[in-house]
């Protein structure tokens, strides 16, 4: 570090108590969002000015502890303490960390506070929600308080902005207080031994020439006691660990509960230090958020609301976004139009209009949705609801594996699974997380709408009934969403006991007090979502379109475009304009088929005919299947070249589907029957058939290795019930004509 | 303390769950000595809520009945 960078001051704190409001109140505009090194966790940071100096603040994720047993839990205790195990160290300590903590939970508050000061850093308290405290009747002497634990503390109630000069004055002290050597954190004398036993395996892991002080010492060695044995850390020191190990089989052979001791001393330390600076008022009445939740987790209430607010959501989701979404489609068209019209013929306007344009189009397709439910989910977390969303749900969610937190990513899956995979966010747990990213693109999206509508409308005829009322499309189109639902938890069920191998999840929850949500704080957080997709995913989802395009229309036969040319030169001769114009597109459609054929993706159906033969599909309805990955809709307009209609076919399109009711199968039969339309929906549910969407897992999930597991255990999937759903139709002759 | 009901107060006397949402419970504040009270279960039967530390927190049946619970001292 060079002696001229600013210096770094930590925000940390429990959920709930107003971190961010803090965090957006210091440093207002110029927050940047990036992500810690290794894990895909957000590292929040932005400046703030004391005085004339220029300090850097940065956000840590709520914490209620520093113990840590995933590397996502870690990032909090590496950004406060430093990694000093680690060589080279890839945190630095900051210079100062300010604890945002909520006065009406002052106890547990404390017990994070306290372990932050007894590592040696300045720490600023900032006792934030004191206004509800007063209402609560928690009086705090804020002096007294500071004596107690050896830090400055400063009260506040954010949200009214209260507190702001006083504690950017604070921060300001507390970056050049010199570090004073601190005491060592005390440990009651039943665990002495062990604790000192594990100080000298934190010392001897500490890389040579480290100077560590005792309290900071002490406070990795707590760390430890607290967090190894049945972790997911990947790079904790192996002496540290054995240490640890030995001295928890010691301590469980003499009947020491270490975890116990330790926890329970401190918590008796809280208590004497609040003794001397807290009073509560007796009888503390039932706070207001008490009385709201006697409504809204009623038993018959809370479900009824539950319900609106989900159905709410989603139908914002589902229809909601559909105008800004048809105009971020309107924009492509335009531009795509008014290139062609402006740029001579080539590969180049080509490659612009089809590969670069498309590609930008199907990524900004996704803001809408995006923003909506991350608006939403601002909205229902900020103002207390979303954690009594979990509450209510959890009972069913924790049948297929998960917890309540799951529910709003797996709804929302039903409307697209790209900003569902990105809500994902809000559950702690990795392997929680990883698991409902694998399972929301099983959700029946949107997107497959078009594809089972295309498909129903051309086998089934509108005056068909089933048992005399329901129309067979609509039958069809329910049975695809029961389909999708079972096999979300099937897919929970194995996965959780495959690939992400884990103890059952437990939920251990704060059902924090009710709030007005900020909307600077909304608008703060729905940006930075929106932002971080159009640059992380955004880049991949337009390569691979751009790759798509190339792979659906080169190798191009030049024979092709000279043999239409003259067939064009033919029909510009008709002289009636109607039938003129209707010979050229004829013809164009006519190219674009054949050019598609012609390509690789076209000679790709093609080569892989013989495996989809046995699901009842040829080589057209393979190259519709390879289109489709560019987004599932996109199976309809593929299908519209393919059958020479040109791409601008959509799926409630007469002339599509009576030209794929006439395709034949090389035989002479029909190629689209009932059981083939049915098996191709089943196909389409059970597919990963979305590129966006492998391009946000992997954003979300850190690595290629969870959209590669994901695209091939739905691909497996799919081929396996598609090919038992045929056969079986047509082994009992179902629906073969 | 899986056999309170709704209303009932009582005072955590050892945890029993797995060690992750032992330590994890306990940090959050229920240690040895807290005395909480049973606010309310939800609606459909699982998960229940505590009022303990001046907060509201919830936790599965499942793990509450690992929770050993002695009466409240008499004030």
């Amino acid at each position: 570090m060079t002696t001229s960078a600013p210096p770094t001051v930590l925000l940390a704190g429990n959920p709930n108590a107003g971190k961010t409001t803090v965090f957006n109140m210091l440093t207002g505009a110029t927050a940047k969002v990036g992500n810690y090194p290794g894990v895909t966790v957000d590292r929040r940071s932005g400046k703030l000015l004391v005085g004339a100096r220029k300090v850097d603040v940065v956000d840590l994720p709520g914490t209620y502890s520093l113990t840590s047993r995933s590397p996502e839990e870690k990032v909090s205790v590496d950004a406060i303490l430093g990694d000093a195990l680690a060589t080279p160290p890839a945190f630095e300590r900051p210079t100062a960390v300010v604890l945002v903590i909520d006065a009406t939970t002052l106890r547990r508050g404390l017990y994070f506070t306290k372990q932050v000061i007894a590592s040696g850093v300045p720490v600023v308290l900032a006792l934030n929600m004191m206004d509800e405290a007063k209402t609560a009747g928690i009086a705090v002497d804020t002096a007294a308080l500071g004596d107690a634990l050896g830090c400055e503390v400063v009260s506040m109630v954010a949200r009214k902005g209260v507190g702001k000069r006083e504690l950017v004055e604070a921060i300001g002290r507390a970056i050049d207080a010199p570090v004073a050597d601190r005491a060592s954190e005390e440990v009651p004398g039943a665990i002495r031994a062990d604790v000192e036993s594990i100080d000298a395996a934190v010392r001897e892991s500490a890389p040579d020439g480290a100077a560590l002080s005792p309290a900071f010492v002490r406070t990795l060695s707590l760390w430890a006691l607290l967090s190894l044995g049945d972790d997911e850390l990947t790079s904790v020191p192996t002496k540290l660990r054995e240490a640890v190990a030995a001295r928890r089989a010691l301590a469980a052979s003499e009947g020491r509960a270490l975890d116990e001791l330790l926890i329970g001393a401190r918590y008796e330390a809280i208590d004497r230090v609040t003794a001397a600076a807290v009073r509560t008022a007796t009888a503390s009445k039932r706070r207001l958020s008490d009385r709201v939740d006697a409504v809204l987790v009623h038993p018959l209430w809370g479900l009824l609301i539950f319900a609106c607010v989900m159905i709410g959501v989603f139908e914002a989701l589902f229809s909601g976004a559909e105008p800004l979404m048809d105009l971020v489609q309107a924009g492509a068209s335009w531009l795509k139009e008014f290139v062609t019209a402006n740029m001579g013929e080539g590969a180049l306007r080509d490659l612009l209009v089809q590969g670069v344009i498309s590609g930008v189009g199907n990524v900004v397709v996704f803001v809408p949705q995006i923003a909506l439910l991350f608006i939403f989910i601002t909205v229902l977390e900020d103002s207390g609801y979303l954690a009594r969303v979990a509450f209510v749900i959890d009972r069913v969610m924790g049948r297929i594996g998960l917890n309540g937190r799951a529910f709003v990513p797996m709804l929302s899956g039903f409307a697209c699974a790209i900003p569902a995979v990105m809500a994902t966010r809000t559950i702690e747990s990795r392997k929680d997380r990883l698991l409902t990213m694998l399972v929301i693109p099983l959700s029946s999206c949107s997107a497959r709408l078009p594809v089972y509508v295309l498909l129903a409308g051309t086998v089934f005829s509108s005056e068909q009934r089933v048992f005399g009322i329901f129309s067979p499309g609509a039958v069809c189109l329910f049975a695809m969403y029961v389909l999708s639902i079972v096999f979300s938890i099937l897919a929970a069920f194995v996965l959780r006991r495959t690939a992400v191998k884990g103890p059952k999840p437990s939920l251990v929850l704060e059902l924090p007090p009710y709030r007005t949500p900020g909307l600077w704080n909304v608008a703060i957080s729905t940006w930075e979502r929106v932002r971080r997709f159009l640059i992380d995913a955004g880049t991949v989802i337009l390569a691979l379109t751009i790759a798509l395009w190339a792979v659906l229309t080169y190798p191009k036969d030049a024979s092709v475009h000279a043999k239409y040319e003259a067939e064009r030169a033919v029909a510009a001769q008709i002289e009636d304009e109607g039938a003129r114009k209707e010979a050229v597109s004829a013809l164009d459609h006519q190219e674009a088929g054949e050019n598609l054929r012609h390509s690789l993706g076209g000679r790709l159906g093609t080569a892989i005919e013989p495996a989809l033969k046995p699901l009842g599909f040829d080589y057209r309805i393979g190259v519709g299947i390879l289109g489709a990955f560019a987004a599932r809709e996109v199976f309809v307009s593929t299908l519209g070249i393919v059958f020479d209609l040109g791409g601008e076919a959509d799926e409630e399109d007469e002339g599509l589907r009576s030209a794929l009711r006439e395709a034949k199968n090389a035989d002479g039969t029909p190629l689209f029957t009932p059981l083939v339309a049915i098996s191709l929906m089943v196909f389409f549910v059970l597919a990963c058939q979305c590129m966006s969407t492998l391009a946000v897992v992997r954003r979300e999930s850190g690595s290629w290795k969870w959209p590669l597991l994901l695209f091939a255990y739905m691909t497996v999937l799919a081929y396996g019930v598609t090919l038992f759903v045929f056969q079986v139709g047509r082994a009992l002759g179902w629906g073969t004509s | 303390m899986g056999d309170l009901r709704v209303g009932e107060a009582a005072t955590v006397a050892h945890v029993r769950c797995p060690r992750a949402t032992a330590v994890r419970l306990m940090e959050m504040g229920l240690v040895p000595g807290t005395p909480f009270e049973v606010r309310r279960v939800a609606p459909l039967g699982d998960p229940i809520e505590l009022f303990v530390n001046g907060y509201a927190l919830s936790i599965r049946r499942e793990d509450a009945l690992s929770i050993d619970v002695e009466p409240n001292a008499a004030p």
